[in-house]
């Protein structure tokens, strides 16, 4: 990988990067929180019965994995983004969950149980 | 502010990025403030701009970041180290992990910033061994950092060169306290050292040396690629930006939040946390681990930041937040507290080693109904000279939950006391456990499953719970159907 | 240096940049009391744990109180020393330290020399607010040294001393919380560590929490056994320092008064180290002559620098710590054991008594000497060359509870023939006296011709390291001299990386060499007595007719009589030892 040698490749990289993600937004993206916690409480399961459902079902989903979500009481959490919608945070999902969420939130748009509120503002670089 | 409560500004990326991916990272606009400072600003400005930023340490202290750079910066010497305390230890506290976890770029960010700064070319992140996600995810940041060249030699093609190296820390509390931090990195016994000399001056290897907390660093790129006037917006007169706290116990939303500086402990307790469960009084928050002390029902309207919180006999300290309802026994927290000190007070100086244990035992004699009126005086003596003379902050802050709490609870000290009664239903050798003569129906389960064989009654009368030889163990209680035994 | 400005109690002074609170009370004769603090200037040994809390003082906008001894004076910096916060905060921290102290005074070896007992009678201690479980430890009892850390108060002036002065690295703060002490590696015993026995941690301890193994109590069974011929050596420095036992000022020969001291406690010999001290001069000095000659030669196989080989902590230590230089030392025992070697086995002869009849007794500056003599190369069919070791403070509590008052005594001499000694002998107590005396003797032997001056000043001061170049006829020697073990290493490391070529190196491992041993009446941090004793030795060596090993008349006569010459046969059966590879930790 080339080193960046200023603050103009730095910003072009990004812009590169940023380009990419936006390519990628016409389909449902799927981050589940991977944090310690998360991870203890089931997450990984999640991500694997989510992309096993995915699989079964024939879907083109991106996955990702991230840090945490802040929403210890509701663990696992799983964020999904479908194109032009905003990203929802589910909780509480176990691996039948998992299956449902694919089911009816990935596949139809349908909301589930589970829904947690965006209480903060983020800031944004 | 807007009409959203929480801020989040240290934990911008946590859940948003692949942590294990330095694109993700750049995405969100990472490793610009780095690229900005060296090739827009000289250290004499990134740390102008750190110091105008207001931002104030988040490992418990609050010394203004930007001070103690800059003491670094004007001391002459031909190695200069960036510390990153990563030992993150209060009970109930994972604010760092979370960070580490969810943004170990931002801290490696921040720590090459401080570098730059200060003049410094050699970093390490002490991270506590028990954090295995955070390490695998630092090692693989490192890693990805220096072949994109934003850490090592030469980084964006300047002559500043940063080289970062994680120590593990095996556990130990105190060592969180810069000075003992040092030590232990040094491979000598973890214990605190007394200051002056601080560490900008004299620490790692007595070179100049900044040492900085994992949620301070993860601020540091927002506030440089925002600016200064962005973030002292934030917060109070003192106290700017926005702080991250755990917040655990007897609150619905157990979770991480970050809210800005001067939020009620109301707006925190209610509407971020969602409230008390279960319909109960919220009593107290323990705010700043054992070192801090109890906010209580009275401090609702208090504006939480460091002033406000020492002014309650607290302290900001790393941010876990505690909360306590009805069914809390004030002396018993205090008292687990202490247990926790006690056991992790390196035992170097007087007041900590031997006070931690006389409080301790105090305490723990209230909580069993042998405290004396003298046990309360001299526990306020003690606490007020243990902080007075203790070397370390462990120390000197060790006393606080029980100042704190007696601030307020100092009636339900007395009632230990006094009454040899736990108003709040906790301290077992105070309670007694009765039969409700009028729901007993004698059907001889609480007999059956007493384990001293002291509930005594013929079957379909009344039984009785013989006192004296009760060891309240509480059996009897969760057998009975008919909720006739009760304690109190 | 720049001078700061410091107002203290209401009155001002100025001190140099650097100097701390307590630096400045004292030069305003303000005591402020301390107990983890101790600075030996002459050993560079400076415990500035601040952990006691003791002498804690308010500083003017400081939130907490500073610890004195440890808080940098900062101009205009406006302090005080007896307020009533002060004096609380001090008070509750003295109570809180005796909480978990034992109150057994009465019975505990530090009595009357303890640092928390004359605290906690300044502050008019008498109830414990506090009371509270106490923290309980094994008591660990090595051949010289006992530690009860029950009495520990965490002063940590040992561990300063182990591992900064002494560089034994043995004691260092263990476990956390109220468990915490000062312990060997793994809490193992003292004496399967690493330790020299060296006793400098006794001397510094403030507490009871380090002692002596006292042996006073042997003694006594010896001198009421009529059974048995009893036999007392007492080493050079002693005799600097045993009226201070006695409350008589430091700075005179206690000698006569000792040797009388010693007959009256009904000792059937009184003999004297200071003979077996010139007899070591005898055998390492020519030990020393033969390496050197075949080593000038070219023999490929002798090594120098030859090594001193008095000092058993220094023995240890090297074992320890430089075991691959063990061909190094010299082979010559130290005096303590050449004495007891010869006085059971020459002297024994002469007064027609089987050795086992005999119980040889030392009092020693040192307490490696009661380890020294316990090991078990220096014992004939488990019959030891000395039997009992005691210190020079032993022998103060000795002659106390046997009702003799030192200060009232005549001046006496020893007994002949083990008693009688050269002016290169007393000097064996100071730092550089065995190089000096070995000089004395080796230059007449080697060139045949009269010293011109016997006095070698170069290697005469308190210094650690000192080196010098000496000419003895066509050579020039380079001579190294270090006391304190830390000392002793830096000239070790040069020795092992061929820095230096050096010839003839003595240590001994108490800073300023005996007369600052482990074993002597406590100095309590006061550093003059240690230079008033070194001048005490030289002066009893000037006021000797003969100032070299060699001219001892019953030293020629030992040998003519039984020994043959230095390095015969039987005197390397009964005068010289070997070495022992030992684990560093």
């Amino acid at each position: 990988m080339a080193k960046l040698n200023s603050i103009a490749d730095l910003k072009k990289l990004r812009a590169d990067l940023q380009a990419q993600a936006k390519a990628k937004t016409d389909k449902p993206l799927v981050n589940v929180s991977l944090a310690t916690c998360s991870v203890a409480s089931g997450g990984r399961d999640v991500m694997e019965a989510m992309k096993a459902e995915v699989a079964s079902l024939g879907l083109d989903v991106n996955f990702m994995q991230s840090g945490c979500m802040t929403y210890c009481y509701a663990e696992p959490t799983v964020e999904i983004t479908l194109p032009g919608k905003e990203p929802v945070v589910f909780g509480f999902v176990d691996t039948d969950k998992a299956k449902l969420l694919v089911q009816k939130y990935v596949k139809e748009g349908e909301l589930l149980d589970g829904v947690i509120p965006v209480g903060y503002e983020r800031v944004v670089l | 502010m807007s009409e959203k409560k929480q801020i989040r500004i240290a934990t911008r990326n946590s859940g948003f990025i692949d942590p294990e991916n330095i694109d993700s990272y750049i995405a969100a606009g990472g490793y610009l403030a780095l690229a900005k400072c060296i090739e827009e600003m000289t250290p004499a400005q990134v740390i102008d701009e750190m110091k105008a930023s207001g931002l104030r340490g988040r490992g418990g202290a609050g010394f203004p970041t930007g001070v103690k750079w800059g003491f670094a910066a004007g001391y002459k010497s031909d190695t200069k180290y960036v510390v990153c305390n990563a030992d993150e230890g209060d009970p109930g506290a994972f604010m760092d992990r979370a960070i580490l976890e969810g943004d170990p770029h931002s801290v490696l960010e921040a720590m090459a910033i401080g570098g730059y700064a200060i003049g410094g070319n050699k970093g390490t992140i002490y991270i506590r061994a028990e954090y295995p996600l955070a390490i695998k995810r630092l090692k693989i940041a490192i890693e990805q950092a220096e072949e994109k060249g934003m850490l090592g030699k030469n980084i964006f093609g300047s002559d500043f060169s940063f080289d970062l190296d994680i120590k593990y820390g095996a556990g130990a509390f105190v060592c969180g306290e810069e000075t003992a931090l040092i030590n232990s990195m040094e491979g000598d016994r973890g214990e605190p050292y007394t200051k002056p000399p601080f560490p900008a001056e004299a620490g790692y290897w007595d070179k100049p040396t900044i040492v900085n907390n994992v949620e301070t660093l993860a601020a540091i790129p927002a506030i440089l690629t925002k600016g200064a006037s962005w973030f002292n917006q934030i917060g109070t007169e003192t106290s700017k930006g926005t702080k991250v706290f755990c917040i655990v116990g007897k609150i619905n939303n157990v979770g991480l939040i970050e809210v800005p500086m001067g939020i009620t402990l109301k707006e925190v307790i209610f509407d971020v946390g969602g409230g008390v469960p279960n319909g109960k009084e919220f009593k107290a928050v323990q705010t700043g681990g054992p070192s801090g002390g109890a906010l209580t029902f009275k401090d609702l309207d208090v504006k939480i930041d460091y002033e406000g919180l020492a002014a309650c006999q607290s302290m900001m300290g790393s941010g876990g937040m505690i909360v306590m309802d009805e069914d809390d026994c004030m002396v018993a927290v205090s008292k687990f507290f202490l247990d926790f000190t006690m056991e992790e007070t390196c035992g170097k100086c007087t007041p900590c080693r031997i006070g931690s244990k006389r409080i301790y035992e105090t305490l723990d004699r209230i909580t069993m109904g042998q405290g004396t009126m003298d046990d309360i005086e001299n526990l306020k003596l003690m606490s007020t000279v243990i902080k007075d003379t203790a070397l370390c902050g462990l120390g000197q802050t060790m006393p606080n939950p029980v100042l704190s709490t007696m601030r307020v609870f100092e009636d339900e000290y007395r009632a230990h006391v006094i009454d040899k009664k736990c108003p709040a239903g906790v301290c077992t050798s105070l309670l007694e456990f009765v039969v409700v003569d009028e729901k007993c129906v004698g059907c001889t389960l609480c007999a059956k499953v007493c384990p001293v064989d002291c509930i005594s009654g013929k079957v379909k009368e009344v039984h009785v719970i013989d006192q004296a030889a009760c060891i309240k163990c509480g059996a009897c209680l969760e057998k009975c159907k008919f909720d006739a035994i009760i304690k109190r | 240096m720049s001078m700061l400005n410091i107002t203290i109690d209401g009155k001002t002074t100025q001190v140099p940049a650097g100097s701390m609170i307590l630096d400045a009370a004292k030069k305003l004769d303000i005591s402020v009391p301390t107990l983890c603090f101790l600075n030996l200037d002459v050993m560079k040994y400076n415990n500035m744990a601040a952990s006691c809390r003791v002498c804690v003082v308010e500083v003017e906008g400081r939130r907490n109180l500073a610890p004195a001894c440890a808080t940098p004076v900062m101009e205009g910096m406006v302090v005080k020393t007896n307020t009533m916060r002060v004096l609380l905060a001090r008070r509750t921290v003295l109570e809180l330290l005796i909480s978990n102290h034992p109150k057994d005074c009465l019975i505990c070896a530090k009595s009357g020399e303890c640092e928390l007992q004359d605290l906690a009678e300044t502050f008019g201690i008498r109830e414990i607010s506090y009371p509270g479980v106490m923290s309980t430890f094994r008591k660990d009892v090595s051949p010289s040294i006992i530690r009860e850390m029950d009495k520990c108060v965490m002063c940590r002036r040992c561990e300063t001393m182990c591992n900064e002065v002494q560089t034994c690295g043995v004691l260092s703060g263990v476990n956390r919380g109220f468990g915490v002490v000062v312990a060997p590696a793994f809490e193992m015993n003292l004496e399967d560590s690493a330790c020299t026995n060296c006793g400098q941690c006794t001397q510094v301890c403030p507490v009871g929490a380090l002692v002596e193994h006292d042996h006073t109590l042997k003694v006594i069974q010896a001198l009421s056994d009529p059974e048995l011929v009893t036999v007392v050596q007492t080493a050079p420095a002693v005799r600097a320092a045993i009226g201070e036992a006695f409350g008589m000022e430091p700075g005179q020969s206690f000698t006569g008064k000792m040797a009388a001291s010693l007959r009256r406690l009904g000792f059937d010999h009184v003999f004297d180290t200071d003979f077996a001290a010139d007899l070591t001069i005898m055998e390492e000095g020519s030990e020393f002559l033969d390496r050197l000659q075949k080593f000038l030669d070219g023999d490929k196989n002798v090594k120098l620098p030859i090594m001193t080989s008095c000092c058993p902590g220094w023995v240890k230590f090297f074992e320890h710590q430089f075991p691959e230089l063990l061909e190094i030392p010299s082979t010559a025992k130290s005096p303590q054991q050449m004495f007891g070697a010869i006085a059971k086995s020459y002297y024994a002869e002469l007064l027609g008594i089987p050795r086992e009849k005999m119980v040889v007794v030392s009092v020693m500056p040192c307490l490696a000497k009661k380890y020294e003599a316990a090991r078990p190369e220096f014992a004939v069919n488990g019959n030891p060359d000395v039997d009992i070791v005691i210190s020079s403070r032993e022998l103060g509590h000795l002659l106390k509870r046997m009702n003799i008052d030192l200060s009232k005594l005549p001046d006496e001499d020893f007994d002949n023939p083990l008693g009688f000694s050269t002016g290169a002998a007393p000097i064996f107590g100071n730092s550089g006296g065995v190089m000096e005396a070995a000089l004395r003797t080796a230059y007449e032997v080697a060139t045949g011709e009269t010293l011109p001056s016997v006095e070698f000043e170069s290697v005469r001061t308190l210094t650690g390291v000192k080196t010098a170049e000496i000419k003895v006829g066509p050579h020039t020697l380079n001579v190294g001299v270090a006391s304190g073990l830390g000392n002793a290493r830096e000239l070790l490391e040069m020795v092992k990386s061929g820095e230096k070529q050096f010839h003839v190196i003595e240590i001994m491992a108490c800073p300023g060499g005996c007369i600052g041993g482990g074993g002597q009446p406590y100095h309590h941090g006061d550093m003059e007595i240690l230079k008033k004793r070194n001048q005490v030795l030289y002066n009893e060596d000037a006021g000797k007719p003969q100032r070299k090993s060699h001219e001892n008349p019953y030293i020629v006569e030992l040998y003519e009589k039984y020994l043959g010459k230095p390095l015969s046969e039987k005197a390397h059966h009964l005068l010289h030892t070997h070495y022992f590879e030992r684990e560093k930790m």
